[in-house]
């Protein structure tokens, strides 16, 4: 326990990726198999079902400080982590302990759930009796495991890079046997760890059955004017184009009767989506398809097409998708990243929370076919492969990203005026000949990202919420208000529409949070109004209107993006300005 | 920190000590304690910024603290001092000074009049640390004590344990070649780890606004270790590979820092206590070192004077107030300008040439997530803190 809390103190204690690997090697060759097994699940994610209710810790903590609950609450505030003001508030230890954290975790924390159950009454006793022996460190950790909010600035990525240099084996590889390693309620045994950096064996190394992904090939930004497209990549007709789709990039890889969704951090995240899991079975072995994960609502577009019919085919139904689409995300279809990112943020994935936000893959890349490595192949034939078995597969799950055609520049140029309302950021340029290459690597053909820039408009600070962790004590969350008048009018207020709390560099928190401070109206809990003095320029992705947001209009991924120190707030713009912006599709 | 807002304040006809915009004036005596606009006379409790402004016509302040006045407001200023223990008289009030154990020349302000004895703490710390006479209670009636760390979760480890960590930090970067930078204010806190820590470990190099504190410091007798300038002859990069080095906080991230190398950063502050200050200065380590008492130290403070009655100025006001008032006493805030230093010391950064110096490479790996920008810079910070 005490080496573990150690190893946690080290890791938040750093801010580089380097000294955090170098922490993790360290711990994991010295500490017992045992131990390594569980402080392998802990960083990489996994938790414990809780084990005693927080109530109980906050009322115990209270008493044992001496506290009333609300010098705990402001405690708790000023800490904004309540793992953190448990270990701070708690009276210093008065005895000792040698044990390692596999005991602790086995013999003292997982029985906390039972007894909880059978004897609730002799929790508090047995409570007080491990706070006895815990370092003010090891209280951290261990409140941690409690309330299950075991954050130390460690992905599960790295934990996996450490095992692989421990075990000096492949990171792909680890990230694969770490796949049901973090689920809740494990119990990982020493011969569990020794499994994750065992060296790989002839199943795993051979392609053929080894599940593992291509090094993804990236985009790189074309932000030229539009008059030098033509002369910088020639004519549309020798680009592939597509739009940029806003959900997760990921490559199905089937082999040897096993699926693998790995996303583009070359995670593995099968357990994520089971859907597209289940997808990936229907294909034959020895594929390995790479496109966009995105959330979808409605029929698909390729509704029913005639099973080995005509490439041709599918180019009308890919101009019915780019309607269907044009009509507005509103109405079903591919849903706004913030959809996904409810069910990423999800412990576990329920049936209805799959019913409620169901997935496709939207196909635009071919990378295996018949175990067969297609890399080298261009990119126009690729795609004609991809074509040919998504319109042979028909699995609802499986869409094509559709290609867009142009006759000039200018002519895409207008179509991509649309990417806003179809919530796409921009569109994907391929060379038809492209290879496909290894990350950025522009030696065998180059894709391109043509992103549309984002919405903006000056609006007021008007609250501001403290943050949290990191940016716990610092006002950083703030909301926004324009006027509902133009300049000049009498009595015109200003009306709340968009929170947002990241943009700024933190020098500029530092002075926002200065001056929130300094111009506090009222404070309620966490929040303060603030006279308005503070204009910034917001960006964001979308805009729709809203009946459960006081102006009337919701925007997408707001941020700040320059603070307009410059700018008095009378100058701020008005809701009208804001609404203007709202797309002409009601 | 927790911070609520201003509590409202009532005076009493009689009271010592009132609030006033100019600062904390004491009626009977015509004087002001610290105040933050020109008076006419200035009792001055310690010579951080935020307490000692210059403009006065004439300061009362303690023997200790003459070189740092004189130094940052002065030399011409008219200064009285006072040995502690010694009083005199104004306009019928009894003034002494007592050890407040902040940092050298620190004192409390004791007045006495008509019977009743008020005492002003300034800034104080309970705990001794070697560098300046260690705080003493003093009998009152009514007490006016800072609350900079008012709350529960600030308990500071002792100045031994604060001592082996940061030795056993010197010790290792050392060992690695590596220059330890510990960032630290260059008057009272600098001083109290030069005079701690291990010099037989390596050299000690400071920085330009930290070594004309060491020589008031040294002039008064407090035994430190010698320390060198980048400019002195003698210092080169091998020597620096294993220096500990003592800057101001707003050394972080400027050009001077670079001739250290590849060194290891560190930040003393009682703001360190908690993880999201730490994390946010950006900073490789952070020691829990303050000069202002934890809130043990508050309580045992204001228990020690046998005051009924608290006046709590900047920090912890409403929360220092209402738990005093819980616990029988009869306690009001005072609406101060003092605590610009500590507040700045929480990691209010202002400075963004080192956050991209350090900027973590948290490119939202998980899922291919799109990164909270925000994170991407560590939290530095230019505060100019309280060097004179």
């Amino acid at each position: 326990m005490k080496a573990f809390a150690a190893l946690y103190r080290e890791l938040d204690a750093t801010t580089s990726n380097l000294a955090k690997q170098s922490a993790l090697r360290a711990y994991l060759r010295a500490a017992a198999p045992a131990d390594a097994a569980w402080a392998v699940y802990f960083l990489a994610g996994g938790k414990p079902r809780q084990l005693v209710p927080t109530k109980l810790l906050r009322a115990m903590a209270q008493e044992a400080a001496g506290l009333p609950e609300w010098l705990f609450d402001e405690s708790y505030d000023a800490v904004g982590d309540l793992a953190e003001t448990l270990a701070l508030l708690l009276p210093p230890p008065t005895e000792g302990h040698e044990l390692g954290l596999a005991v602790w975790v086995e013999r003292h924390l997982l029985p906390l759930r039972a007894l909880g159950k059978s004897a609730p009454e002799t929790l508090p006793d047995v409570l007080r009796a491990q706070w006895r022996q815990l370092a003010a460190d090891e209280r951290l950790v261990y409140f941690k495991l409690m309330t299950g909010s075991f954050r130390v600035g460690v992905s599960r990525l790295q934990v996996t890079q450490a095992l692989a240099a421990v075990g000096e084996v492949d990171a792909k590889r680890v990230a694969q046997r770490l796949m049901g390693y973090t689920h809740i309620a494990g119990q990982p045994t020493p011969a569990d760890y020794a499994a994750l950096i065992a060296p790989e064996s002839d199943g795993e190394l051979d392609r053929k059955t080894s599940g593992q992904p291509y090094p993804f090939f990236l985009a790189h930004p074309f932000a030229l004017p539009l008059e030098q497209f033509d002369a910088v990549l020639g004519s549309p007709a020798d680009w592939i184009i597509e739009w940029k789709w806003d959900g997760i990039r990921a490559q199905i890889v089937r082999r040897a009767g096993a699926v693998s969704v790995w996303s583009r951090g070359e995670e593995l995240v099968t357990d994520r989506f089971p859907e597209l899991a289940a997808m990936g079975q229907a294909l034959p072995d020895g594929t390995v398809i790479d496109g966009e994960i995105v959330v979808w609502r409605g029929d698909a577009p390729v509704a029913d097409p005639v099973p080995g019919a005509a490439i041709g085919a599918l180019d009308e139904a890919s101009a019915d998708f780019n309607e269907d689409m044009k009509e507005g995300i509103g109405e079903g279809r591919v849903q706004p990243f913030a959809e996904l990112q409810r069910r990423l943020g999800r412990k576990t994935l329920g049936a209805k929370l799959l019913r409620e936000i169901p997935v496709v893959l939207l196909g635009y890349d071919l990378l295996e076919w018949e175990g067969r490595d297609l890399r080298a192949t261009p990119q126009r034939e690729r795609r004609a492969l991809l074509d040919r078995l998504i319109l042979d597969l028909r699995h609802p799950q499986l869409l094509e990203s559709p290609m867009l055609t142009g006759a000039t520049w200018v002519d895409l140029a207008r179509q991509r005026e649309a990417a806003r309302s179809m919530g796409v950021e921009g569109m994907m340029l391929k060379q038809r000949d492209a290879h496909y290459g290894v990350g950025r690597t522009k030696d065998v053909g180059t894709w391109w990202k043509w992103k549309i820039d984002p919405l903006s408009i000056d609006a007021v600070l008007i609250y501001a919420q403290r943050g949290h962790g990191r940016r716990a004590s610092l006002y950083s969350d703030y909301t926004f208000a324009v006027w509902d008048g133009p300049p000049g009018s009498a009595e015109r207020r200003l009306v709340p529409f968009a929170k947002a709390y990241s943009g700024l560099t933190d020098a500029e928190m530092g002075r926002v949070d200065a001056v929130v401070r300094k111009t506090t109206i009222e404070s309620f809990g966490p929040v303060r109004s603030v006279k308005p003095t503070l204009v910034f320029e917001l960006g964001f992705e979308g805009i729709a209107r809203s009946t459960r947001h006081k102006s009337g209009i919701a925007v997408r991924f707001p941020r700040m993006l320059r603070w307009r120190e410059d700018k008095p707030v009378e100058e701020a713009d008005s809701l009208e300005t804001l609404a203007a912006l709202l797309p002409a599709v009601p | 920190m927790t911070e609520a807002p201003p509590v409202s304040y009532k005076s009493r006809p009689g009271d010592l000590v009132v609030a006033r915009p100019e600062g904390l004036y004491c009626p009977p005596g015509d004087f002001y304690i610290d105040p933050w606009r020109p008076v006419e006379r200035a009792v001055i409790t310690h010579a951080h910024s935020d307490h000692a402004r210059t403009g006065h016509t004439h300061y009362l302040a303690h023997t200790d603290s003459e070189g740092t006045l004189r130094t940052r407001l002065g030399a011409g200023i008219d200064l009285q001092t006072l040995g502690y223990g010694e009083a005199i008289e104004q306009n019928g009030v009894r003034i002494s000074l007592h050890p407040a154990g902040h940092v050298l020349g620190s004192a409390q302000v004791r007045l006495e009049h008509g019977g009743r004895v008020w005492v002003a703490s300034g800034d104080y710390k309970t705990d001794a640390d070697g560098t300046c006479t260690p705080f003493e209670p003093v009998r009152c009636d009514t007490f006016i004590t800072e609350s900079t760390f008012g709350l529960p979760i600030y308990r500071w480890p002792t100045q031994a344990e604060l001592i082996v960590d940061i030795n056993a930090w010197w010790q290792r970067n050392a060992d690695e070649g590596r220059a330890s930078v510990l960032l630290c204010y260059a008057f009272g806190k600098a001083q109290r780890i030069l005079h701690g820590v291990d010099a037989s470990i390596g050299p000690i190099v400071v920085h330009g606004a930290v070594e004309p504190l060491n020589a008031v410091y040294r002039a008064a007798g407090v035994a430190l270790p010698p320390t060198f300038r980048v400019s002195d002859p003698g210092v080169d990069a091998q020597m620096l590979k294993r220096a500990l080095v003592l800057a101001p906080p707003s050394a972080q991230g400027t050009p001077w820092m670079r001739r250290f190398g590849n060194y290891v950063d560190a930040f003393a502050s009682g703001w360190m206590q908690l993880r999201g200050t730490r994390r946010r200065r950006g900073v490789d380590r952070g020691f829990v070192m303050s000069d202002h008492a934890d809130w043990p130290g508050l309580q045992k403070a204001i228990a020690g004077t046998g005051a009924e009655r608290i006046f709590v100025t900047h920090g912890s006001v409403a929360i220092l107030v209402r738990w005093l008032n819980e616990n029988g006493l009869e306690a009001q805030g005072f609406k101060t300008e003092y605590g610009d230093d500590d507040v700045a010391d929480r990691a209010m950064p202002t400075d963004e040439a080192t956050g991209a110096r350090k900027a973590g490479a948290s490119d939202g790996a998980a899922a291919g997530l799109p990164a909270d920008a925000s994170d991407a810079v560590d939290a530095t910070d230019a505060a100019t803190g309280t060097t004179p």
